[in-house]
């Protein structure tokens, strides 16, 4: 008796294909902003495997990833931070933390989720198995205001590091221990920051700046140093030109000690030197840069761009620092994201409702997928990057 | 094949649509269907990620009948042909005509129609 419930046990186990064992280091999730659902897709064999729904308001979407790569941490523009389980593909636990919110970060050690905030503006923190709320700091700057949370990153030791949109002002955060978070402000680094990146060495953090031309520089080493405006000529200029999409800074490419980054109205990649934080040089490409991602493992970066030329993207060899091609994968492209070895990058295109996935040796496409809207693209490894 | 058919539509596409943004800024003529379903598509999507695709705002302010109510059709006209000065919002007038500026105020005010 005792024998055959055990082997009807086997029987359902092993029938039941959901529960058949697998990894999550090949998995990611695709944004489909339109209908409020996200896609879990595998790098490997290069597929979609399911849906997940009811994840609200999707513009401008964010993913993190558990330490372990099973969870996706999904911020949406409505303020829901939702909890997805990537091999049960479903919701664990959905909260809505704010009225408007931007994207979030998890902590060196995993246990914490920190959310930006657009309205009420700040970040709260939560604990990363159970979406309970653990602290919550509104970004109230020294001008007395309350302003919109953009550019937030995680930096070693479980702290954080963001930048105050409408105060104009960076804040790191400790939350070594989460009763007492230690916060240090930095005020009038520069008129609105729109979004911030930590070099690969987490050294230096650096925001771009929309209201004026330059980058703020913060050392999180030397911290005691304040914040440096650095490449005073970089940005829209005296003509102040119009920019059809704000650039990110996240993923930008470095190459030996340059990094590159979008030109904010112009039609050029910058080239930073990060030895004296000066400018060197620039490269001419199609319209106003929107990602500047670099490929692992290679000297090429991938740049996709504003409206109305987001059709196209174009490769840079940074050796040579010029375009080497000019894809096309479809309309409206938004996102880029490399498998973490670097030889394939999906890229999401969001009026051709399609995923293409490119051989980035050969430029050939390999896979092409159907995806409503995609948006952002997020794949697991992200999990181990530190200020992803 | 069905790539190269597909490039000479959008390339018919792309010729068409200015001729037909410019009849209707001379005849004042509303957009029509396709055009309008591109201006629907460009305002939740392009305008959207900084204003939000539920155009609850973000970035910038939300574009919502009540949080445009007593605001003037004409100056919201022409902050989307023109955009406005010390804020992000770029001048739109490269790929909008006037006329189509009004309907999407209108549309606004109304509150904008779904993609889909």
């Amino acid at each position: 008796m005792r024998i055959n419930s055990l082997l009807l046990s086997i029987l359902l186990l092993s029938g039941c294909s959901s529960t058949a064992l697998r990894g999550t280091g090949d998995l990611g999730v695709v944004i489909e902003r339109a209908n409020g659902k996200v896609q879990i897709v595998e790098t490997s064999v290069r597929s979609v495997l399911g849906e997940v729904a009811e994840l609200g308001d999707l513009s401008h979407a964010t993913v993190e990833f558990s330490r372990d790569e099973r969870y996706a941490y999904v911020f949406g523009r409505d303020g829901g931070l939702t909890k997805v389980d990537l091999l049960t593909r479903s919701i664990v636990k959905r909260v809505i933390q704010s009225g408007n919110s931007i994207g979030g970060a998890i902590s060196s050690d995993g246990k914490l989720i920190a959310a930006a905030n657009y309205t009420p503006g700040g970040v709260k923190f939560f604990r990363s198995d159970t979406l309970e709320q653990v602290a919550d700091i509104p970004a109230i700057g020294a001008d007395g205001k309350q302003s919109k949370v953009v550019g937030l990153v995680d930096a070693p030791g479980n702290r954080f590091v963001y930048s105050l949109y409408d105060g104009g002002e960076i804040w790191t955060v400790d939350m070594q221990d989460t009763a007492h978070p230690v916060i240090s402000k930095f005020s009038g680094i520069g008129k609105e920051p729109y979004d911030g990146v930590l070099t690969p060495n987490s050294r230096y953090y650096i925001a771009g700046l929309f209201g004026e031309d330059g980058l703020a520089l913060l050392d999180l080493w030397h911290p005691e140093k304040g914040v440096k405006r650095i490449l005073g000529n970089y940005g829209k200029g005296e003509q102040k030109l119009p920019v059809f999409k704000m650039p990110h800074l996240e993923g930008w490419g470095f190459y030996e000690h340059y990094a590159f980054v979008p030109g904010v109205g112009r039609h050029e990649v910058v080239i930073i030197d990060m030895d004296s934080w000066t400018a060197a040089g620039a490269i001419p490409v199609a319209s106003q840069p929107v990602f500047v991602v670099g490929q692992p493992g290679s000297s090429h970066i991938w740049v996709n761009f504003a409206f109305p030329d987001n059709g196209v993207v174009q490769v840079i060899d940074a050796a040579e620092r010029k375009i080497i091609k000019t894809l096309q994968p479809g309309n409206a492209v938004l996102h880029m994201e490399f498998t973490p070895r670097g030889e394939n990058v999906w890229i999401s295109a969001r009026d051709s409702d399609k995923l293409v996935v490119y051989d980035s040796a050969t430029f050939a496409t390999v896979q092409e997928l159907p995806s409503a809207k995609p948006s952002g693209i997020f794949f697991t490894p992200r999990a181990h990057r530190i200020g992803w | 094949m069905r790539n190269s058919l597909f490039k000479i539509g959008v390339l018919a596409l792309a010729l068409l649509l200015p001729a037909a943004s410019r009849a209707e800024a001379s005849t004042g003529a509303a957009p029509d269907a396709a055009r309008q379903a591109v201006l629907v598509n460009m305002v939740r999507e392009d305008c959207g990620s900084c204003h939000g695709l539920t155009l609850k705002g973000g970035l910038g302010p939300a574009l919502l009948p009540d949080a445009l109510k007593g605001k003037d059709a004409a100056s919201l006209q022409l902050t989307i042909l023109y955009g406005r000065a010390g804020t992000p919002m770029p001048p739109w007038n490269r790929f909008l005509s006037d006329t189509e500026a009004s309907w999407i105020v209108e549309k606004l005010l109304q509150g904008f129609p779904d993609a889909h």
